[in-house]
């Protein structure tokens, strides 16, 4: 029933959110339900693998050979983790942000929280094609209606670049349908279509391009700095921290495990215009001056990173990847607050109109210190194991010219340090102008949505042992499935 | 068959009506009630109940496919009654003929679902078409509507020549009108005769659903008609002429399938790149509308490519979701002031009811998951590629689908993103109540198909 109840509770409260009128009511009440989702959540990790709640089955849709099927594994379980996680984090560090018609942000919000667990947990291909879009949709709205100026057409580029992927991918679930032995969308008929090596390549296609447009990666990546910077705050939040993992999580669970000849095969080129894309969009957060704009690239960096190590096929890669989704949610989230700190203080984003915020707002200052070595990596923070077992599983891949990933690679950590540590010295350090001289610290709200983004960082930088066991079951049955390669393709 | 009968019946009954009664209100309610009989009758013949059982010779067979369809073209048009018949007072003088001649029509929709003999086929096509002749050109004192009205009228005798034309080479090629003979037929090599009849007809019947390159009629007299009888027909009549179109071909040349395909899959490509290229560019939201019709019928046209048995499924399915999402905008666009894109700024403020519910019907015509529209493009795809290598075809076609996301959501961005001061006309309780249901039924289709078509079945 669990995973049930991790769609059901923000679609029903989401909507429930719809009615109400007054401002501070609707905030209580999302606060409430994703603290809820969140207990629900933690519930569903202590449970074990495998058990009888963690999975559900009911009919729908027979007619069509699909039924509402959804099941909470390993990996399943660490990002809806971060998706409950993520929620509490942004209403509480934007709670003093005012909307007009909170009621209507909040439920659309809501409404995309459950779009979102329903695509980490759901094992029918038809249903999870359902709720990829239904996270799609509040999001257009978000960004549409509570955006900065160019809002309209930014958002719109965001949604038609993200609509044609989704529509391939629909296409891709067709043909992998029509493949199906037993014609059915549960994920079990999937893992066990029989496609031609000429096939797998049409179905990667179809289906990747939807993948590479969510994360995204090189060079379909135009729609998205535009739209963190045009989005409400708390939008940008959740679009980054929890929703491009959606692109990642898809490739691991919908396609390499059905077409793992094709991934094999386009594993180099795709590795390679990720890497491109780590080292391009570094290169473009160091000339930014906008603090939006820096870190939707640096996002791009970190993701493109996420990308290669992906196809790098082996359980280092694998498992440094699984960790890193969850980790980069949480601290790109953390930049996130600062910089919707830091606007609103002093209504400018621009870092060269900035300085000397370190004497003014100590707390604030020592708190994205933080953040941001965890940003970069550094040891002790969470992100390090992830980043170090990524590294290791590019170095150790099967492919001719892993030692050119991994050199890309260790350029784009270098230059994500560049960027980094400059953002923090001439936001913070440095002499205070006009506009800084006034600065205050932080309230206490936002002090304790990044104290516990620190107490995590430092967690499971000190403890990763925990996130790698739970994903562990799933990344040996996609490694299995590129075992298995050899012997079960069909010849063509 | 009681269907058939009643809405003819109903038809003569609402001519007198309007000697009869003096008050329009009272016309109005005679007409619902009419229809909700009718409704009703049908019903019961699909759960086996037949008042009338008279000896067709099987010219008319009504199945489930036809029985299932004659019920979402009644529970369209009642809907379309509820939500827009007060609006039709302002057309014109003749209040009950309005309603009389949408009767006929419904009872000509009866017959081409049901068909079974070209010659029924022709009736039916012909009893739905000469009413809306006159519906088109109903505001007598509007230059337009009184062209939209003459130019549609001498097209399509123009395409019902051709069908004639049609009917009588393949009567000529095979001795009999009856289709089930006709598809019986499984000589190797179809006869020139029949292949050139079977070619105007398709010519015809594409001309009479507006697909590409027999589309030009449709915009101008969508344009001119009164804007509550182009509901109607942007619908409802379509509907059923794909119904026919899909009857026809599966019945009398389903066998020869290779021999017209690739017409049909030409014919599909250019209805959709047309409809929804020029989509894009237009000014009007009714214009719009026009060509949205238009590239839905390109949608509509992938069931006939597939022809199996997903693809009937699939086509109920996507008459109900059309019409019923059309039948909402319309709706709301007759209370419209001004029909230009920008006519609709900052409708969400003042409405926030009737934009919620527009912004489900357009999404549902974009074809946005959790909306029946979603679920049958997706029948329609589906059908396609099960029969495999068609890849191409359904690619085009989802690409398409991405274009009418851009003239589908200018509406929407209108109604909430931007600032205006748009104000319908008087709106009452009612209207707003039947437009939710409207949506709710909307959604509820695309969730669970499967309380449609279960009857397809059953």
């Amino acid at each position: 029933m669990i995973p049930v109840l991790l769609i059901l509770i923000p679609l029903l409260t989401g909507l429930a959110a719809f009615f109400f009128k007054n401002d501070k009511n609707v905030r209580l009440w999302s606060l409430g339900v994703s603290l809820f989702t969140l207990g629900v959540s933690i519930m569903g990790l202590s449970l074990k693998d495998g058990a009888g709640p963690l999975a559900f089955h009911g009919e729908w849709m027979q007619t069509l050979g699909s039924s509402f099927s959804v099941k909470l594994d390993g990996m399943g379980q660490l990002l809806c983790l971060l998706n409950a996680i993520a929620y509490p984090l942004v209403i509480l560090a934007t709670w003093n942000s005012s909307y007009k018609k909170a009621n209507n942000f909040f439920a659309l919000m809501l409404l995309a929280q459950a779009g979102m667990m329903g695509v980490f947990l759901a094992t029918d291909a038809l249903l999870f094609y359902f709720l990829w879009e239904l996270a799609l949709i509040p999001m257009y709205f978000l960004c549409s209606q509570w955006g900065g100026e160019k809002r309209i057409a930014v958002t719109f580029k965001f949604f038609i670049y993200t609509f044609i992927g989704s529509l391939l991918m629909l296409i891709g679930i067709l043909y992998i349908y029509s493949h199906t032995p037993d014609h059915s969308f549960s994920i079990e008929s999937f893992y066990n279509a029989v496609l031609s090596r000429k096939e797998q390549h049409t179905v990667f296609w179809l289906i990747f391009i939807a993948f590479a447009i969510k994360m995204p990666i090189f060079p379909l990546h135009t729609w998205q700095p535009d739209t963190y910077e045009q989005s409400p705050t708390a939008t940008t939040m959740i679009l980054s921290g929890v929703m491009v993992k959606m692109g990642l999580f898809g490739m691991l669970r919908w396609l390499f495990p059905v077409v793992p000849f094709a991934s094999f095969q386009w594993g180099d080129f795709i590795t390679s215009a990720a890497l491109i894309g780590v080292i391009y969009a570094s290169l473009i957060a160091i000339k930014q001056n906008d603090l939006k704009r820096l870190i939707a690239y640096s996002s791009i960096a970190h993701i493109g990173l996420m990308c290669a190590a992906a196809f790098t096929q082996n359980i280092s890669g694998l498992q440094g990847l699984m960790i890193q989704m969850f980790n980069h949610g949480i601290n790109i989230i953390g930049l996130w607050i600062v910089v919707e700190l830091i606007e609103r203080q002093f209504g400018t984003r621009k870092i060269s109109e900035l300085g000397g915020l370190a004497q003014k707002a100590p707390v604030l200052a020592v708190l994205l210190v933080i953040v941001a070595l965890a940003n970069i990596a550094l040891p002790l923070t969470n992100a390090f194991p992830g980043e170090f077992l990524m590294f290791n599983g590019i170095f150790s891949s099967k492919t001719n010219y892993y030692l050119w990933f991994t050199i890309m690679a260790g350029m784009g950590i270098i230059l994500g340090a560049v960027y980094t540590l400059n953002m923090i010295r001439k936001v913070f350090y440095g002499t205070t102008n006009e506009l800084t001289n006034t600065a205050m610290d932080i309230k206490w709200n936002e002090k304790l949505a990044l104290g516990i983004i620190v107490a995590i960082i430092f967690l499971f930088g000190i403890y990763p042992q925990f996130l790698l066991n739970s994903t562990v079951a799933v990344t040996d049955t996609i490694i299995d499935k590129f075992e298995m390669l050899n012997n079960t393709l069909p010849k063509q | 068959m009681n269907a058939l009968l009643l809405s003819a019946i109903l038809g003569v009954v609402m001519m007198f009506s309007g000697i009869l009664l003096k008050s329009k209100a009272a016309v109005r309610n005679l007409a619902i009630a009419g229809l909700c009989v009718l409704l009703l009758a049908n019903i019961l013949e699909m759960c086996g109940t037949i008042f009338f059982n008279i000896d067709t010779k099987g010219m008319i067979v009504f199945d489930n496919f036809s029985l299932l369809f004659n019920s979402i073209a009644f529970v369209s048009t009642l809907l379309y009654l509820l939500l827009s018949a007060r609006d039709m007072e302002k057309v014109g003088v003749n209040y009950a003929e309005y309603f009389a001649l949408i009767f006929f029509i419904l009872c000509g929709i009866t017959l081409t679902s049901s068909f079974k003999s070209l010659l029924i086929l022709f009736l039916g096509i012909e009893i739905i078409s000469i009413p809306l002749y006159i519906l088109t050109g109903s505001d007598k004192k509007n230059l337009k509507s009184n062209e939209a009205s003459l130019k549609y009228f001498l097209l399509g005798a123009f395409s019902t020549g051709l069908m004639l034309m049609g009917i009588a080479f393949i009567y000529g090629a095979m001795g009999t009108f009856s289709t089930v003979s006709i598809g019986a037929f499984t000589a190797s090599k179809p006869s020139a005769l029949l292949i050139a009849g079977m070619l105007l007809l398709l010519f015809s019947m594409s001309f009479k659903a507006s697909v590409a390159p027999f589309h030009f009629w449709t915009p101008d007299v969508y344009d001119g008609a009164p804007t509550v009888f182009t509901s109607f027909m942007a619908t409802i009549v379509k509907a059923a002429v794909f119904i026919a179109f899909i009857r026809l071909f599966d019945d009398a040349f389903g066998f020869q399938q290779k021999q017209w395909q690739l017409f049909i899959a030409i014919l599909t490509v250019a209805t959709l790149f047309i409809g929804n290229i020029t989509a894009v560019f237009q000014q009007s939201v009714k214009r719009m509308l026009a060509y949205s019709s238009i590239a839905q019928a390109g949608f509509m046209m992938l069931s006939l490519y597939a022809m199996n048995a997903d693809a009937k499924e699939g086509l109920l399915l996507y008459t109900a979701a059309y019409s019923f999402a059309t039948i909402g905008i319309f709706a709301v666009l007759i209370k419209m002031k001004d029909y230009t894109f920008d006519g609709f700024n900052g409708f969400a403020k003042h409405q926030p009811l009737l934009a919620a519910t527009t912004t489900i019907f357009l999404l549902s015509l974009a074809g946005i998951p959790l909306t029946a529209g979603f679920l049958s493009k997706f029948y329609m795809l589906k059908a396609v590629m099960a029969e495999d290598k068609n890849l191409w075809l359904v690619i085009f076609a989802v690409l398409m689908a991405a274009v009418s996301v851009y003239y589908y959501f200018r509406v929407i961005q209108a109604m909430y993103f931007k600032e205006g001061d748009a104000q319908p006309m008087e709106v009452t309780p009612a209207f707003k109540w039947t437009l939710v249901v409207l949506a709710a039924l909307v959604i509820l289709l695309g969730i669970f198909p499967d309380l449609l078509l279960i009857w397809f079945y059953f």
